[in-house]
């Protein structure tokens, strides 16, 4: 009881990086409240996925191992896992911000009747003051994230529900394990006591999931373009930099909305949030919500005909002119000087 | 078979794509009043999809249910203005302040109330709050199966629907029985434009409030014509318990709001030219950034 639970997600027989992101981040959630971290683990033939877990700090594992639960779907995970929550009485549950924890989440939120905080890019353990009925409440999960079109950042509290409910975003939080694992312990999940068969109701007739088809988070180099890039074949200019580069292509909103780019290669605080070695931003004027999901990366070269436009303000490098010229000269220029 | 029965919902939202300066005050919080109001995207692409399985399945009705202030009769009349049968405006001050859960309890209300229905077809979610949790709320209200991220309806027969979802990394089809709700993705394909003689009919179509702004000759015509009318419904209609409405009803509360504050950093300006970018791609070679 009043313990952390993170809702892990599995493909296959692995664990996503995310989980292990919000483990990490559970786990000294958990250590500051002097509470257990406990783990959900739904799917079919997880043999042996719990000593992962316990190398992230996992007190205690609560196993479902079925076949309707592989591959996912909506009804047999929420029922479990509010089943799960409703005899745990967990203080904070927590999800990754992906297609599957943003589809569950707010099932169980609903069923439970609690808050949930979509998104969030910071947990911390602090106080909230409700100044109209100066009231004090210690020890809250304060949830931060990306409000307005990333535009603003809003911290979020759930002073009076349990258990305080929020999707975290993939990549914003530390993947680390402790020094020593634990000796977790088990709990393997009567599946059948939590499904009804109404939870069978959607049935999956065809998956394609193609795997880590883009990497743009990891990638050390981006190259992303702006509207200013001006139209899908421009885009080809930014793929052979990034290709002679060695890196990825990414684009801002504006881009993604004029069709220009995909939209799984989105930068900002509605795409992915990025920090690489190099970003060049190409005609990227710089809109609140991209700078945010791109401005802790180690050095940006900022390529625009505006001199003033803001994403100059937070570059290193700042060259004015013309992308169509600018960038084959830069590909030009680096295969001339790599030997 | 016989037509299906389709509630979109749908939300006015603030553009906040294009936030410029002007939209954003001194001290870091939105000016609403500098966006304009409009169709929330994905819940306009909900309503094609929407009038993708009703040119389908003639015989299929759509009736759009938007929450909001009165002015939000206007996408309303956007929606039928492109094929939708019927509106309904779910508005009243004691909604003020919901968060997702009250928003969900509200609209599960109106979507109950409608009677028999077979689809609820919404965005995957607004631009303002980019949660994405209230149609999977609403479907859990309403005690119904969902599907998230719809981009494509596949099969459609009489007792259950195919469609397609987007995922991070793929797709995956998958069948579902009546009713249901669906969400769908940004990857689907954008609405149709509105259509001259729907434009035409459906002009004068407003709301019991609004039509109290409007002049004798627009009422008399909403007299002899019904289907100008944009039903309005409030929390007493709804037959609402106000506990779990507005502030009260809403377990998130916003403690603080604040502005992005950037690093601004002592830029080097290099020279557009060939020596220019000669000189920047060597020093970048050389620290080891690239190569």
């Amino acid at each position: 009881m009043n313990n952390v639970i993170v809702y892990c997600e599995v493909h296959g027989k692995e664990i996503a990086d995310v989980s292990f992101e919000i483990l990490s981040r559970g786990r000294s959630l958990a250590g500051e409240l002097n509470v257990k971290l406990e783990a959900i683990i739904l799917g079919h033939k997880l043999d042996g996925v719990e000593k992962e877990l316990y190398e992230y700090g996992v007190d205690i594992v609560h196993k479902g191992d079925h076949k309707y639960l592989a591959p996912y779907t909506t009804l047999p995970h929420a029922s479990v896992v509010t089943g799960v929550f409703q005899k745990e009485k967990p203080r904070i549950g927590l999800f990754g911000a992906t297609s599957v924890g943003r589809d569950i989440a707010p099932r169980i939120s609903s069923k439970l009747k609690c808050g949930l905080t979509a998104d969030c890019t910071e947990l911390v353990i602090g106080d909230y003051l409700d100044k109209k009925n100066k009231k004090t409440y210690n020890d809250l999960l304060l949830q931060r994230r990306p409000a307005f079109g990333g535009n603003i950042i809003a911290t979020i509290v759930t002073p009076d529900t349990l258990p305080q409910l929020a999707t975290v975003r993939e990549g914003v939080m530390k993947k680390e394990k402790p020094p020593t694992p634990k000796k977790g312990k088990t709990v393997n999940l009567d599946i059948d006591k939590y499904l009804s068969k109404s939870d069978l109701a959607v049935k999956i007739i065809e998956r394609h999931i193609e795997k880590n088809k883009l990497n743009i988070k990891n990638s050390s180099i981006i190259v992303a373009g702006g509207y200013g890039v001006g139209s899908r074949e421009n885009f080809d200019m930014l793929y052979e930099l990034a290709h002679v580069l060695g890196g990825e292509v990414g684009g801002s909103r504006a881009a993604v909305d004029a069709g220009f780019i995909e939209r799984d290669r989105q930068i900002g605080q509605t795409g992915v949030t990025v920090r690489p070695k190099l970003y060049i931003a190409c005609g990227i004027s710089g809109q609140i919500q991209h700078r945010a999901g791109m401005d802790k990366s180690a050095m940006i070269i900022s390529i625009n005909s505006d001199p003033e436009a803001p994403m100059n303000k937070i570059a290193d490098y700042v060259i004015t002119g013309d992308l169509s010229k600018i960038i084959p000269q830069m590909v030009k220029s680096y295969k001339e000087n790599i030997k | 078979m016989k037509g299906l029965r389709i509630i979109v919902l749908a939300k006015q939202v603030p553009d906040t794509r294009n936030v410029g300066k002007d939209a954003m005050k001194a001290n870091g919080t939105v000016n609403r009043a500098a966006l304009p109001a409009i169709f929330n995207p994905e819940d306009l692409k909900a309503l094609e999809q929407a009038l993708i399985i009703m040119d389908r399945i003639p015989g299929s009705t759509i009736t759009i249910i938007t929450m909001g202030p009165v002015r939000a009769a206007n996408i309303i009349r956007e929606a039928l203005y492109r094929g939708a049968d019927s509106g309904i405006l779910i508005t009243d001050k004691r909604f003020a302040g919901s968060d997702t859960l009250a928003t969900s309890y509200a609209l599960a209300l109106a979507v109950r109330k409608t009677g028999k229905y077979d689809l609820v077809m919404c965005g995957r979610q607004a631009i303002d709050g980019d949660t994405a949790q209230v149609g999977p709320q609403v479907a859990e209200k309403l005690d119904i199966p969902q599907i998230t991220y719809v981009e494509e309806i596949g099969e459609i027969k009489e007792k259950k629907i195919t469609v397609r979802r987007r995922l991070e990394n793929g797709v995956e089809t998958l069948e579902a029985p009546y009713p249901l709700l669906l969400t769908v993705h940004g990857s689907a394909p954008e609405c149709r434009s509105r259509n001259a003689k729907l434009l035409m009919k459906y002009k004068h179509a407003c709301t019991h409030t609004e039509l109290l702004h409007e002049v004798e000759d627009y009422i008399s015509l909403h007299d002899i014509h019904p289907y100008l009318d944009i039903t309005e419904w409030n929390v007493d209609d709804l037959k609402a318990d106000v506990e779990w409405l507005g502030l009260s009803g809403s377990p998130t509360k916003v403690q603080r709001v604040e502005s992005i504050v950037f690093t601004v950093k002592e830029s080097t300006t290099v020279n557009g030219d060939e020596e220019g970018i000669n000189q920047l791609m060597k020093e970048l070679i050389e620290h080891h950034n690239i190569g």
